[in-house]
């Protein structure tokens, strides 16, 4: 007993401060990639020929489409002059498919709190049910963590529940496989209106690195309409609760530095 | 009679050639007598020939020479299975039969393991409907039947289990999976492309170190690349922090389980601990973008090796502190002592491997049975166990955290010198290659088989969660259904591993 209790006293209070405080990232932590397409020259397509999932555009100005891009280092290790690199910016999630496509002069338009009639029946108390649709267990593994104490997850009023009854969303991660089809849809169905649907990560966005396999349908958005993306391969679990607090509001873009509530 | 088959090693390329092509009854004699003899069966999988026949290769592990072989034989429609001789070709026959339509005769459980395709097919080739199959059923009265998912409770993998209970006992467990599967195989084929290594990271997302080892390993030996020791350091580095996160995670799962919440929070703590050392070397706590065919894409410099010191020790000692606190708990070791204990005897039979074969007694680990990298010069002492239950799956984790711990200290104090990264060439047309790691969960193996362009003509994936389901099933028979978070946490398999 004695033993429990100074084990307890050793192992302190590892709750961290957010949102009121800025999470300390990786230095090497890849977020948001910071786009200066002045710099490519006329014709280059080193970016877009080591994108592995075609994330890259260039057509027109340089976008990256952060619905496909799975933060990896190819294209700012390939740009030999600096057009692509990643800043450490983590809040990524948006409302909109289309608000995930990056460009120079193209910032990304992250997401807002969910519509009010929405927001009064759910926003104080939001229960998720979880489906893995082919996810490589990457993106599950960095959603859970968000019940471990350093995230404590519950004190936001967002739980994760085991039955689709009890849940007012569904969060969705990998690909969609063919073979989870079925039980995704029944998922979804079992959850009482109204809904809101949550695609986390490249898989379940875009298909990740697995778009165009014939097992696969390339993410949530080709079976419901999805209120909140949060990209990433897998997106840092900071990424993921930004994106959650903003959908429920206690995260507001424009007031001040991302102020809190 | 037996045939002498020409060994090779670990990452060593052979050409397709020398593989001795042999009479199905020479084929399966000498798996079932190398089998007795001790050897592993590696892989044994269907590969397509161009007359529209399938071509059989079976690579044996002999870890007391640390040597492979392989082997091969022709088949069409069926052959006599293998499975009722050796039941560790058990999953390998069942997904011979799946992928190639090939029917392994005398196989007394043949059904589909992943729901997928067939890969030969006339016609157009159909997907099975998945979780639908004849489940083994046992009758009687009182029998009553308990299936969970494709769905579960908590933010898991989906897979279907199917429990075969007389009143709290199991008599039997049949795991269906498959509702993962993402056609990573097929898709490898023709390549290496630029996606390759980003499908091989995300085969099993907690194992993204271990697999793209296995896959770059397999690449440089069929370039004939030479990786410089400074990589295959920070390699190693990188596949002990991923061991002692997921390590970690588990103990504190286990603990959890069993309903002792003090080991259960703190571990949750200290498993993002270690991930977040592995994201201060490459930018990602899963190792994304960390290892690349020719080497690694990032260094650690030497405060860069002092900073990841100073914080390993610390999660270290945290992780010590909260384990210790796990073993002082007598209600929890009664509750760990005996659940789903395996015999070493049945671990042998059903190959399994990692800390599941080890908890068992049974030496099995290809850091030290075929090593590769800088596992040739840096040995981690083997942790074995031998009461087969929780407990010793438990304890063999404990262990292993203890000594990677040791392993990564002494490589940060001590990185050679030399690049991270060299250039890879073309890879050798024609040619098998057999590249194993030992992945925290136990042996990953990959085999490529390269065509006359030498690109990849079939690339064959076994992560160690396609071994151990059987295990896990196994290990339920005449416990309580009550037992089975705990022996599910204490395998801790992965669904996208096996349903590629």
């Amino acid at each position: 007993m004695a033993n429990l209790l100074l084990t307890r006293l050793r192992q302190g209070k590892r709750t961290l401060p957010f949102p009121a405080a800025e999470p300390t990232l990786p230095k090497r932590f890849r977020g948001a990639p910071i786009i200066d397409d002045s710099r490519c020259p006329s014709g280059c397509k080193a970016c877009v020929d080591v994108c592995p999932t075609d994330a890259i555009s260039t057509n027109g100005p340089l976008t990256i489409d952060l619905g496909r891009c799975l933060f990896c280092p190819e294209c700012s290790n390939a740009c030999p002059d600096n057009a692509i690199q990643y800043s450490r910016q983590y809040p990524l999630a948006t409302n909109d498919r289309d608000d995930l496509i990056l460009g120079a002069k193209q910032p990304l338009k992250l997401a807002h709190r969910m519509a009010e009639n929405i927001h009064r029946i759910l926003g104080r108390s939001l229960k998720l049910r979880q489906v893995s649709a082919g996810g490589c267990n990457g993106c599950e593994a960095d959603i859970n963590v968000l019940n471990t104490i350093v995230f404590d997850l519950g004190r936001f009023g967002i739980q994760f529940v085991a039955s689709p009854r009890h849940a007012d969303g569904l969060l969705i991660t990998g690909p969609v496989t063919m073979n989870m089809r079925l039980a995704l849809q029944t998922t979804y169905d079992a959850i009482p209106d109204p809904k809101i649907v949550i695609a986390v990560g490249a898989c379940a966005i875009s298909g990740g690195p697995f778009r165009d396999h014939q097992d696969v349908l390339n993410g949530a958005n080709n079976m419901f309409r999805v209120d909140l993306y949060i990209p990433g391969c897998p997106p840092h679990p900071f990424t993921i609760l930004d994106g959650l607090l903003r959908l429920i509001g206690r995260i507001e873009t424009g007031t001040g530095a991302e102020k809190s509530r | 009679m037996t045939i002498a088959l020409p060994s090779f090693h670990n990452c060593e390329p052979i050409p397709l050639a020398s593989v001795n092509c042999l009479p199905i009854h020479q084929f399966r004699a000498s798996i079932i007598s190398a089998l007795r003899e001790g050897s592993m069966l590696t892989a044994l999988f269907g590969t397509p020939m161009k007359d529209g026949r399938v071509q059989l290769i079976g690579v044996l592990a002999d870890p007391g020479t640390s040597s492979l072989s392989a082997l091969s034989t022709e088949v069409d429609e069926s052959y006599p299975c293998l499975t009722v001789d050796c039941p560790q070709a058990n999953w390998f026959e069942r997904e011979i039969a799946e992928q190639w339509q090939v029917k392994p005769q005398g196989h007394p459980w043949l059904k589909p393991i992943r729901f997928q395709a067939p890969y030969r097919s006339e016609g157009a080739a159909q997907a099975p409907v998945p979780g639908v199959t004849n489940f083994f059923a046992v009758s009687g009265d009182e029998v009553h039947e308990v299936a969970v998912g494709p769905v579960h409770a908590g933010i898991i993998e989906p897979g279907h289990f199917r429990f075969q209970c007389h009143g709290e006992r199991v008599l039997h467990l049949e795991i269906s999976l498959g509702y993962q599967h993402r056609g990573v195989e097929s898709a490898l084929v023709g390549g290496p492309g630029k996606r390759t290594i980003h499908e091989i990271e995300t085969l099993s997302g907690d194992t993204s170190i271990g697999h793209t080892i296995a896959h770059c390993e397999a690449i440089e030996g069929l370039c004939g690349a030479a990786v410089s020791v400074r990589a295959q350091a920070l390699r190693a580095i990188a596949l002990e922090l991923e061991r002692l996160a997921n390590h970690c995670g588990d103990l504190g799962a286990m603990a959890g389980d069993a309903g002792y919440l003090p080991t259960a929070s703190y571990c949750g703590r200290i498993r993002g601990d270690f991930l977040n050392l592995t994201a201060e070397i490459c930018g990602s706590r899963f190792g994304r973008g960390m290892v690349r065919p020719g080497g690694v894409l990032f260094d650690v410099d030497a405060n860069l090796a002092l900073e990841l010191t100073r914080r390993l020790d610390t999660a270290l000692k945290d992780v010590e502190d909260a384990v210790r606190l796990m073993w002082d708990a007598p209600s929890l070791q009664a509750r760990f002592q005996d659940t789903g204990a395996l015999t070493a005897a049945t671990c042998a039979a059903l190959g399994l491997v990692g800390p599941a074969a080890r908890a068992c007694g049974v030496e099995r680990d290809i850091r030290q049975d075929f090593p590769s990298g800088v596992f040739r010069f840096a040995q981690i002492p083997i942790s074995i166990s031998d009461s087969g239950d929780v407990l010793a799956r438990a304890w063999v984790r404990w262990l292993e955290i203890q000594r990677s711990g040791v392993f990564i200290r002494e490589q940060l104090a001590a990185l050679p010198a030399g690049p991270i990264r060299v250039a890879v060439g073309p890879m050798l047309p024609a040619h098998l290659i057999v590249s194993l790691t030992e992945g925290w969960r136990g042996a990953i193996t990959h085999a490529a088989i390269t065509d006359r362009d030498g690109r990849f003509a079939r690339y064959k994936i076994i992560d160690p969660s396609f071994r151990n389901w059987i295990g896990l099933a196994i290990a339920m028979r005449e416990q309580q259904i009550s037992d089975f978070p705990l022996c599910n946490k204490s395998f801790n398999l992965s669904y996208c591993g096996h349903d590629l």
